[in-house]
């Protein structure tokens, strides 16, 4: 096929796909975000698509700052960690848990072991939780409506147990220097135990529902392929990193509260496709759940606070934490001058790192996987942000 | 009975009173089930308060809040095809109803070549999505109207084969003398066939209407709305949730009739001739209207061009086989 005159004032790509003979296509950008249902807050994709293929996407984060890591230098020590409570919004006790250990390092406290205990059912909870409302995400996103109130069922009971004892229901603010708020209330242990009882016996529905529907495998094996390497060079962890082969997980590498006293596997794969991602996630729950089971049936008793000074005043020093978050590794940096406030806080969050990678997974995908890939890439934008 | 005596003119007024109330009331309804089937299954009880019994009037209060909601056109839109779109969505839906026989005596129009019309007019609303999706002047929106063409182009071809193989058994293209020539048992008569025949059927019209696991045109979470994104009001109602609700009920009474035996007793004995078609009619319809939502609830989406692999790879060479088989049963049974 020649050039005509008329085709010579069209965009040079074009011309040189029709000098080609082939097809003459322009690329158009498509703004996904900052409000689009696929993105989970206001996460924007600068996408440039070629028909329904993406050619380049470029995650803009940032519409969501709130200088948390400013707020806390504002605040005394008993004040911030009810405030990074909300950074991730489904995950505020392991939120809470790091900056408490990293106070609790610094003033050289002593925590009770009840309290240890408890912090690990807590956390493990509020991992199911978090967990739990990813796979419901996942499963809207790929326009499998059902599942996703099922998710919803499951969550309800364990979601009325942190109810029971922290009286929220998404910022607890329960964890203190030194230990909790407060002991748990009569028949915890029991709504607890009923409610990750309930999510091992329902799992085998979830997986003839999702894992096993031919549609699903269609939609997301070797979609969005992250590798062992490029998860490593992003700094991509949690269940994302473990889906790619990353084989981390730092209640495992390095036990922290009590970790170390239960029976529990770390779950892991090696395709590191959408698939791989939400098996991880999903068999991390079982893992969770065997955790609070375990946990509850050994916790001792005793003081749940130790012996904490009327005022905390952390000495001069710095400490770094990091604490397994049910979306990755989330780090603590905590300075301290000597004051009733911290010097300076560095965060480092597991959705900030995670999403680094997207651009490079995007590139020659499809519309309709990009919708996968961002589901399969469980952020929270305020995890993000922050 | 008195003697009533209608020119032809007022016949064709009250056949058009009779589907303009009928078609809007029986979506109104579709909505209602849509609501309860979905929550059901979902271990939920969907609207319990609207009107009393079982949230009966939810739908009515979500038709009359959009009745009341400001009439969106978007600054960039090509205002004249902007409006237009809802009105060839819908119209195509509601001439569907015309040939479609609730009782032996009770259709509007008993056409020579029904089967062909239905055919033909259940693919016209595409043209009203495109023009939707293009005149929106959203990128969401004109990605969704070129996914509803490329679905239709290629969900059009199984159908048409299927009821191409049910046209040769039967004979006839009156969907009347299709109902007729069916004999017990519906659905798996000729042996084999009739079910396969069924199948593929009911994958194209899933995917013609654009009905989950095959609605990429709208997929919400990806193209919000698809077309109709910009929509919003009245429009949206009768472009989308309307004709959508009906399009999907005159697919399932298509089916029933082509199928399930339309108006006739599900088994050919004595006490059930007696129950009116009409109830038959309406017994099978529903069936297909609750089959439809279960697909629906129950299955992920797929993606574009795996939809289009699974329409020219398999639907199409499988239909072509059918009637090449449908045609040796003709010819030798």
């Amino acid at each position: 096929m020649g050039i005509t005159e008329q085709d010579a004032r069209l965009p040079e790509e074009v011309v040189k796909q029709l000098a080609e003979g082939r097809l003459a296509t322009e690329q158009m950008i498509l703004n996904v975000g900052p409000q689009h249902p696929a993105t989970h807050g206001v996460f924007r994709l600068l996408a440039t698509i070629d028909g329904e293929v993406l050619v380049d996407a470029e995650p803009i984060v940032g519409y969501m700052h709130r200088g948390y890591e400013k707020l806390v230098e504002q605040r005394d020590y008993r004040q911030i960690t009810n405030l990074v409570s909300r950074m991730d919004w489904l995950s505020g006790i392991n939120n809470e848990l790091p900056l408490a250990l990293a106070i609790e390092t610094l003033m050289e406290l002593d925590v009770p072991p009840r309290a240890q205990w408890l912090r690990v059912i807590l956390a493990e909870m509020n991992r199911i939780l978090n967990h739990l409302m990813f796979f419901q995400s996942f499963s809207a996103e790929l326009g499998a409506i059902t599942p996703t109130f099922y998710a919803f069922r499951e969550r309800e009971d364990i979601q009325y147990a942190m109810e029971m004892v922290t009286g929220g229901r998404m910022h607890f603010g329960f964890f203190r220097p030194g230990g909790l708020k407060e002991d748990v209330p009569r028949g915890f242990y029991d709504q607890a135990l009923k409610g990750v009882r309930q999510v091992i016996a329902r799992l085998p529905d979830y997986e003839d529902l999702l894992i096993g529907n031919e549609i699903f495998k269609q939609r997301t094996i070797n979609v969005g392929v992250l590798s062992k390497e490029s998860a490593y060079q992003y700094g991509v962890t949690g269940p994302i990193g473990r889906g790619s082969d990353v084989d981390m997980d730092v209640r495992r590498d390095e036990p922290y509260l009590v970790y170390d006293q239960f029976d529990w596997e770390v779950q892991s794969a090696s395709h590191g496709d959408c698939f791989d991602r939400f098996w991880v996630l999903l068999h991390e729950v079982v893992e969770s759940a065997k955790i609070v089971e375990q946990a509850i049936e050994g916790v001792p008793s005793g003081p749940v606070l130790g012996k904490v000074p009327r005022v905390i005043q952390a000495p001069e020093g710095e400490v770094y934490i990091r604490c397994e978050n049910p979306l990755g590794e989330l780090g603590m940096y905590l300075v301290s001058d000597g004051d009733r406030r911290p010097y300076r806080i560095k965060i480092r969050t597991p959705s900030y790192s995670n999403v680094s990678a997207l651009r490079e997974i995007l590139r020659g995908t499809l519309v309709a996987d990009m919708i996968a890939i961002l589901g399969s890439f469980f952020f929270v934008l305020g995890d993000v942000d922050r | 009975m008195p003697d009533i005596n209608l020119t032809d003119w007022q016949i064709l007024l009250v056949k058009l009173a009779i589907i303009l109330t009928v078609v809007p009331i029986g979506a109104l309804a579709g909505g209602y089930v849509l609501h309860k089937e979905m929550a059901h299954m979902q271990h939920r009880l969907g609207p319990m308060y609207a009107g009393g019994f079982h949230g009966w009037a939810q739908t009515l209060a979500d038709g009359i809040k959009f009745i009341y909601k400001e009439d969106i056109i978007p600054a960039a839109a090509d205002k004249r095809v902007f409006t237009l779109a809802p009105a060839i969505v819908f119209a195509p839906v509601l001439m569907l109803y015309l040939v479609i026989p609730i009782d032996r005596s009770l259709i509007i129009e008993d056409l020579d070549v029904g089967l062909f019309y239905l055919i033909a007019i259940g693919s016209v609303g595409v043209i009203g999505v495109l023009m939707a999706g293009w005149s929106s002047a959203n990128k969401y929106a004109l990605i969704g109207g070129l996914r509803a063409a490329a679905q239709l182009i290629a969900y059009e071809l199984p159908i048409v084969l299927a009821s191409a193989a049910i046209a040769m058994l039967a004979g006839t293209l009156s969907v009347v003398g299709i109902v007729e020539a069916q004999d017990w048992p519906f659905l798996v008569w000729p042996p084999g066939i009739g079910l396969a025949l069924f199948v593929v059927f009911l994958a194209g019209a899933m995917a013609e209407m654009s009905l989950p696991p095959f609605d990429m045109p709208v997929a919400e979470s990806e193209l919000i709305t698809g077309p109709f994104t910009e929509y919003s009001g009245m429009r949206f109602i009768f472009g989308f949730f309307f004709a959508e609700m009906a399009h999907m009920i005159a697919f399932a009474a298509i089916g029933a009739t082509l199928f399930l035996g339309g108006y006739k007793p599900i088994v050919p004995w004595e006490p059930l001739e007696n129950i009116p078609g009409v109830v038959w009619f309406f017994v099978k319809t529903a069936f297909m209207v609750f089959l439809l939502l279960w697909i629906r609830f129950t299955f992920p989406r797929l993606r574009e061009d795996q939809l289009q692999k699974f329409a020219w790879k398999f639907l199409i060479p499988v239909s072509l086989a059918l009637i090449l088989v449908t045609g040796g049963w003709v010819l030798y049974a």
